[in-house]
Formats: C-alpha cells, structure tokens, sequence
C-alpha cells in the first residue's frame, strides 16, 4: 500500500517535469549559442494547439508531436529574423513571442475548447517495467518520457563531446572570435534558436496530447516561463536541468497529493497552485544569491546582438 | 543583393516613422489573415478597424479602453527607458484591483467624497507593493526581475480567484464568483452622459503629462536614462542603480495598480474573476509602440483600444474568436521590431560599399 503510493509520487512527478526538461533543454542550446529567447510560453503554447488540432483530426499522437515541432520551428524562425537578421532587441522579442503565441493558440483554439483526446496507453519497457515499486514508475511512461531521457543524453554528448557543440559554445562566448576563426555565427544560432522552437512545441504538445489530454486556453499556464527559470537555475547545465525539471514536478503534484491526503487542515486550492511559482522564485532568489555563480557560468554573449561586419 | 549598412548615427526620422510602419504593414497582415479566414477582407477591414469609430459611444468606448493601457504604458515606460524589465504590470493590476475594491468593499454603505481619492490611492499603493517584490529581490540579491515579476501574475491572479471565490464572494451572489457590487460613491463619475467613459480618463492624461514633465524634462528622468544607455557613465556619474531600479518598478506598480482599480471601480463595479483581461502584456506593447515617451503612448494606446474593441466586433460581426485582437497585437510588436532595424541600419546594394 505505501509503496504504491511511493510510486504514483514518483510516476506523477516525472509526468509533470517532462514537458520542463524537453522545452528546457531547448533553450539551453538557444542559450548556449549567446542567444535568449524569452518566448518559451509562447512556442509552448502554439505547439500544445498544433499538437492537439492534429491529433484531434488525425487520431494519431506522434502525428500531433510533429507538428507542434514543426510549429514551434515555425514560430521560433519568426524570432530568429528578428534578432538574428535584423538585430531586433532579444528581450523585447522574445516578450512578442510570448504574447503572439499565446494570443495565436487562443485563436487557433476557439472551436477545440474543451475538447478531449482518449488517453494514449503507456508504453512499457518490456522487463524493466516489471521491476517493483520502480517499475511502474519510471518504465511504464509515454514515449515521449522516453524521448526526453534521450534528448538529454544528446544534448549532454553534444554539447561536450562533439565537435559542433564546442563550436556552438564558443560562438556563445565569443562571436567575434567564433567568427574570425571562421564560423558561420548568425547560421548556427538560427540553427540552435529553431531547435529550441522544435522542443517549446514539443513541450507543449505533451500537454495537450498526453498529459491532461485537453485543450483549454492558457493552458500552458506559466510553465515555459518556469522552463526560462530553470535554465538559469540548473546554471546552464543539462544534468541539473534534469534536477530541476523533476523538482518542479514534484512541487506541481504536490497539490493533488495534499488534497487527496485527507489532512485536516484545511489549504485553498489556490494557495497551492501558487507552490510553483513562488519555487521559482525561490529557486532564483537562491541560485542569484551569489553574483559569481550566473556570471562564471552563464555564456557570455547571452542576449548581445552580433553582427558580423563584413 | 540587398544588404545593411550601418548609419553613422541613429535616424530620428526612423524612429518616428517606423511604428507607422508597423502599424501599416499589420493592416496588411490584417486583410490577409481575413482573406485566409474565408471573410471578405473589405468587411473585415470595416467592422475591425471602422465599426469602433462610428459614433460618440463607439468613441468613447475607445477611450476608456486605452485608459488603463495607457496608465500602465506610461508607468512601464519609465522603468523600460532605464533598461527595468517589469514584466508582471499585470500581476501589479489585479493587486491594485483588489486594494482599491478592497476598500470600496469596506466603506460599503459609509457615502462619502473621500472613498474614491482612497481607492486610487489604495491601487497605486497595491500595484508598487506588488512590484516592491521584485524590486527589492533585484537589488539585494541580483535576481532577475522579468521572471520574478512574471511568476508574480499568477500568484496575483490566484489570489483574486482564492478572493472572490472565498472571503470576498457576495453572499447573496448566486455562488458566483465575485464581490458585492461596489456603492455608487465607490465608482468613478461618468464623464460624458450616455457612454461609459469615466473620471479614470483625466487620471490618465494627468500621468501622462507627469510621466512626460519626469522623463524629458526633470533631471532625476535623465539620470534614469543614462543608467539605462550607459551603466558605467551613471555609475561613474554617481548615479544609484539601485535608487533606478526601484524608481522603474514602484512607478510601473503604481499605474498598474492604479489601472486595476479604476477597472473594478469603473466598468466593472465589482471584484471578479476576470479582473485581469491581459492590458499589463498589451501595455508592454503599447509602450513600445509609443517609443517610451507619453506622447507616442497616448496615441499608441488608442490604437491598442481599437484592437481590443475591434476583435470584439469581429466576434460579434465576423464570428471570430475576440482573440484575434492578441494576434493582431503581437503581429504589431514583431513588425515594430522588425521596422526597427532601420534606425540603425539602411539597405544598401551589396557591393556599392
């Protein structure tokens, strides 16, 4: 009895922090190529509609996943001209992405309101999902669980043990050296910038498709903004983004968990539903505590335009 | 092939021109979003952007639209020129909504001139209280004030729900979720008989004829805006960081807080749920588009206004989602910042350097 209750913790949180570590892992490489875009809730949202309208015609959930990528590519590659061609101010666009796509799911959206996918059944991992207690926990999640482990497996080999992803550091630390060297700069960003947009989608879509699997508007509710927090949290570093995404799940779940308890005292649900957010705040106030810590380990370039000058 | 050359210096003539620009090419985006939607692009133009201008209501509809758009634009304007990224101006609206229906909740039934003046004050003194949070997280732990002040709406938003679905819910209310109706000395005179336009119109106007005075012609609104261009110049100059990054976001809190409350203790009368209608993010929009000074916002408020009424009418009209006015905005802010670059920048042949 306890232990299955141990695992429906587990199990519940790893669901709740999937969605952070995709979109999170995202920006990071957007991030790490000196570029910040702000406009995570946005992609989020606009890949959580795409994701739901096409599952919702076509019934198949990996059709949805696809295009929320290709949605939130498309979205992303509006900021990447933005910044990146015309030098536009990073924070200001981003903040437009952010309104747009949420407007633009909103929109999008109107004759989905409500509606619902039927759920798609899990897929086990023959064996492992037999294992007790963590079985059922970790091995027997949706597909796309699966893909965040492996995304973050990529994004960690390819940050550190490729070639590109010391090019794509380097250009985060340096464009001008990057470029001299002889680095096409403004290509790779918009490269990095459009797979950050391809994981926001990604994100979202795991919302609307597996998570709830509804559409409502605003649904994303907040969450990309707290994928931004915790790239900053995790000291752009991938493993950490992984500790964190789980922590924020765990603090997501941690209302139902309360309320289902029985406990005597009596929480309103909305103070609860504020735990997230105020562990966000919580979790910066924290890791900026020490001025060293962002600014030894955030890239240095973050967030300037560049421009070759040719 | 076209390239961009940089300009040896800034062009002002740019700078002015490109929200007419930006305004122009979203017209455009407009008629092709309405032929893509199957409407007559004609009509769509017609009950968008000229149903809300036909007559005095339609007119003063506008107004009291752009009242609280541009009490937060103009706020936001002084902390964004000092380079302070108040993002939460929406969380600062509902905390303003609540202190200022909070006390026209308390005076209910008390008839007096000085319950309005308490509410505005009660409003700024919520929305900077709100924005003290991040202001002081900023100065005294370096945390990043667009993501504190944005984690803040949702909490203020959740706080008004916990409000009016609990302590606050009108006993005789039918469980809706909302207060008691305020008194009519709680809610702002209406200016012009037959519209809604209310006292909140001239409580604008007076802050944005001060947010002008402040940011062009007093010395403390240069200073700002040095440490806003040039950090080390102010720090080398003498002048606080810190003293601007509070200034920036306890006078962005202040008007939004102000806006919120002259929302419930106007049109709405009343604290509900749906206090926050998202002005705090379109008025980021409207700051922008009114380049940061009080001037270009009163104009770029109105415009906003008619975004907002005309995806109603859309709605009405048109049988399209009101949201369609959030696609039209974000579309206006890409195309600013697009039309942007060539302030900095001219097209030049490739080549004929």
């Amino acid at each position: 009895m306890e232990n299955s209750i141990l695992t429906a913790i587990i199990f519940a949180t790893i669901v709740a922090g999937t969605p952070l570590l995709i979109v999170a892992l995202g920006e990071l490489i957007v991030e790490r190529s000196g570029v910040l875009n702000l406009g995570a809730e946005g992609m989020m949202a606009v890949g959580a509609i795409a994701g739901f309208a096409t599952a919702h015609a076509t019934g198949s959930a990996v059709l949805g996943v696809l295009a929320a990528m290709v949605a939130g590519i498309l979205v992303s590659a509006i900021f990447a001209y933005l910044v990146l061609t015309l030098l536009a101010n990073q924070v200001a666009s981003g903040l437009a992405l952010a309104i747009f796509g949420v407007g633009l799911s909103a929109f999008v959206g109107k004759p989905y309101e409500s509606a619902t996918l039927p759920p798609v059944p899990p897929l086990k991992i023959p064996l492992l999902s037999d294992i007790p207690l963590i079985g059922p926990a970790i091995f027997s999640q949706q597909w796309l669980v699966y893909f965040s482990w492996l995304l973050l497996a990529g994004v960690i080999w390819f940050l550190f043990k490729t070639r590109s992803g010391l090019v794509l550091r380097v250009i985060g630390e340096s464009p001008s050296s990057a470029h001299s060297i002889g680095y096409p700069v403004i290509r790779i960003r918009y490269l990095a910038t459009l797979f950050g947009g391809a994981m926001a989608g990604i994100g979202g879509a795991f919302l609307s498709i597996f998570h709830t699997p509804l559409w409502v508007e605003g649904m994303v509710s907040g969450r990309g903004w707290i994928a931004l927090a915790l790239v900053v949290f995790a000291t752009w570093r991938p493993l950490r983004v992984m500790a964190g995404a789980y922590l924020f799940g765990g603090v997501l779940i941690a209302q139902l968990f309360v309320q289902g308890s029985g406990t005597q005292i009596e929480i309103p649900s909305q103070f609860l539903s504020m735990l997230p957010y105020i562990a966000t705040i919580v979790v910066l106030v924290l890791i900026a505590r020490n001025p060293n810590t962002i600014r030894l380990n955030s890239p240095v370039s973050l967030g300037q335009p560049y421009r070759p000058d040719a | 092939m076209l390239r961009f050359q940089a300009r040896a210096e800034p062009s002002l003539t740019m700078r002015y021109l490109s929200p007419l620009i930006a305004v122009a090419l979203t017209l455009i985006g407009g008629l092709i979003v309405f032929f893509a939607l199957g409407k007559d692009p004609w009509v769509g133009f017609k009950v968008f952007f000229l149903n809300p201008l036909k007559d005095t209501y339609s007119i003063a509809e506008l107004f009291l639209k752009a009242t609280p758009l541009a009490l937060i634009a103009i706020g936001l304007a002084v902390g964004f020129r000092a380079n302070v990224w108040n993002i939460g101006a929406e969380g600062q609206y509902i905390i303003g909504a609540i202190f200022g229906g909070g006390v026209a909740l308390y005076f209910q039934g008390v008839s007096s001139p000085f319950v309005l003046p308490t509410m505005v004050i009660a409003g700024a003194i919520g929305g900077a209280l709100w924005a003290a949070i991040p202001a002081a997280l900023r100065t005294r732990f370096n945390t990043n004030e667009i993501l504190v002040s944005l984690m803040l709406v949702y909490i203020a938003q959740l706080l008004v729900s916990w409000l009016v679905h609990g302590p606050w819910k009108d006993p005789e209310g039918f469980n809706f979720p909302q207060t008691k109706m305020f008194d009519d000395s709680a809610i702002l005179p209406i200016l012009i008989e037959g519209t809604r336009l209310n006292a909140a119109l001239p409580i604008a106007i007076a802050a944005l004829v001060a947010g002008y005075l402040f940011m062009n012609r007093s010395f403390y609104g240069f200073t700002m805006q040095v440490a806003g261009q040039a950090e080390a110049a102010a720090r080398y100059a003498g002048f606080s960081a810190k003293r601007t990054i509070w200034m920036g976001l306890l006078t962005g809190g202040a008007m939004a807080g102000i806006a919120g409350m002259t929302e419930v203790g106007g049109p709405m009368g009343q604290i509900t749920e749906h206090v926050s209608q998202g002005y705090g993010f379109s008025a980021i929009i409207v700051a922008f588009v009114g380049r940061l000074n009080a001037i270009g916002i009163f104009f770029a408020s109105l415009l906003m206004a008619l975004l907002y009424i005309g995806g109603e009418q859309a709605q009405q009209y048109l049988n399209l989602p009101s949201s369609i006015s959030k696609v039209f905005q974000g579309m206006l802010l890409f195309f600013l910042l697009g039309a942007d670059v060539f302030v900095n920048y001219r097209l030049r042949a490739a080549g004929g350097k």
